[in-house]
């Protein structure tokens, strides 16, 4: 009876995991297969560096919202994501269970070693779950364009929307030490500076948006460059071959599998981290301090026993 | 008269991205440089801290590329993006 039960709850517990799996590896696959059918015939020579193609058009009052590759490829990024942490969170136990915990136990680990490292101790407890998100996605995004889709970091409009995501969380932080005390930042140190201070406000969430994109950006200029040329080479040597073995062009195969190293992976988890820790420097830098935010609630205090 | 000014257009367009990306790596390249310079030397006055010194200099690399980045996208943009405007404006002031 027992032993009957003990194997339903296994059977259970092998589905789930079988549910996971499929949430992983089937938005990878839909991406790749909407890339099959959705693409254009390239036209004949020359070289066409194109942004990411546009799937429907949705009208909105100001301007139409456009449904891009790139914000298909970011949902089915989150939805790997999502499923990733599930697999690896599920079936936790206290005493240490199967590789999965560990390597999850891991992770949560090493990003709250890097919080812990970068950040004032008032942001430890709660932005963990964040900065991981921002290095998930950014990481996973770059790491699409191995398997020859489109990556959604190549898109300067995902990126900025992050960037606009961080200045948001910069300037609530800066609000804490009140709205007065935050206008006021803008005229130090003395207050002809106020433009130059309005500029470095918003330069910011920009550099940190074309920091990411342009590097993402060169990598797939230059692949795409690359192999263009490599084809031309080809044709140029091994024209001469009967047939439709004359139009293979065997230059293509191998060489751009190396840049591809550099620029994906390496450029891609280097950015990717890189931004992270923009972001956790620029929130942390935010931080107006404990001994402000004290004296503020000290003032409001004495503030409230005056009117009583 | 247009083929002409298209022409001038196009050309200005190839010559601004070469210049824009070949003063702009001038300024990466020796940040990046001085940054390696001198993060070999931390390495060997202190074996100890590599690991420490390689990753603050990938990081500390990695922003000073910055400018040199804004400038590939601007060399990008003139070379992909601005002749097709341009070339439109023009044809919209002469209207054509």
């Amino acid at each position: 009876m027992s032993e009957r039960k003990t194997q339903e709850r296994d059977m259970h517990f092998r589905l789930v995991d079988m549910g996971y799996l499929a949430m992983i590896i089937l938005p990878l696959l839909a991406a790749i297969l909407l890339q099959i059918f959705t693409e254009l015939p390239t036209g004949g020579e020359g070289l066409s560096i194109t942004g990411a193609r546009v799937f429907a058009e949705i009208p909105m009052p100001l301007m139409p919202l456009l449904i891009t590759e790139a914000m298909v490829n970011s949902w089915l990024i989150i939805i790997t994501i999502v499923g990733v942490c599930l697999y690896l969170t599920h079936g936790l136990t206290v005493k240490g269970g199967g590789i999965r915990q560990i390597a999850a136990e891991w992770v949560v680990t090493k990003v709250d070693g890097i919080i812990r490292d970068n950040m004032e101790p008032v942001f430890h407890a709660g932005y963990a779950p964040f900065i991981m998100t921002i290095l998930a996605i950014s990481a996973c995004s770059s790491l699409m364009s191995l398997v020859g889709l489109f990556p959604p970091t190549a898109d300067v409009n995902i990126i900025a929307g992050w960037s606009i995501l961080v200045f948001a969380l910069i300037t609530k932080n800066k609000l804490k030490a009140g709205i007065g005390s935050y206008a006021k930042g803008f005229l130090e140190p003395i207050p002809v500076m106020l433009p130059m201070n309005i500029l470095s406000e918003v330069a910011t969430p920009v550099s940190m948006t074309f920091r990411h994109f342009g590097n993402v950006l060169s990598g797939t200029v230059i692949a795409a460059l690359v192999a263009w040329a490599l084809a031309g080479l080809s044709n140029l040597v091994l024209g001469w071959l009967p047939g439709f073995l004359g139009d293979i062009p065997f230059l293509q195969v191998g060489i751009p599998a190396i840049l591809s190293v550099y620029f994906d992976i390496f450029s891609g988890c280097i950015q990717a981290y890189i931004f992270a820790m923009l972001t956790m420097l620029n929130i942390s830098g935010a931080y107006p301090g404990d001994d402000v935010l004290a004296e503020r609630a000290a003032r409001k205090q004495r503030k409230a026993k005056l009117a009583q | 008269m247009e083929a002409i000014a298209i022409a001038i257009i196009l050309g200005c367009c190839a010559l601004g991205a070469g210049i824009c990306m070949g003063i702009g790596a001038v300024g990466p390249g020796i940040g990046e440089g001085h940054a390696v310079a001198n993060a070999c030397e931390a390495i060997g006055r202190q074996p100890e801290a590599k690991g420490s010194v390689t990753s603050t200099m990938i990081m500390g690399c990695a922003i000073s590329e910055t400018t040199g980045i804004y400038a590939l996208v601007i060399a990008i943009l003139l070379i992909f993006v601005a002749p097709i405007t341009m070339v439109n404006t023009l044809k919209n002031t002469l209207g054509l």
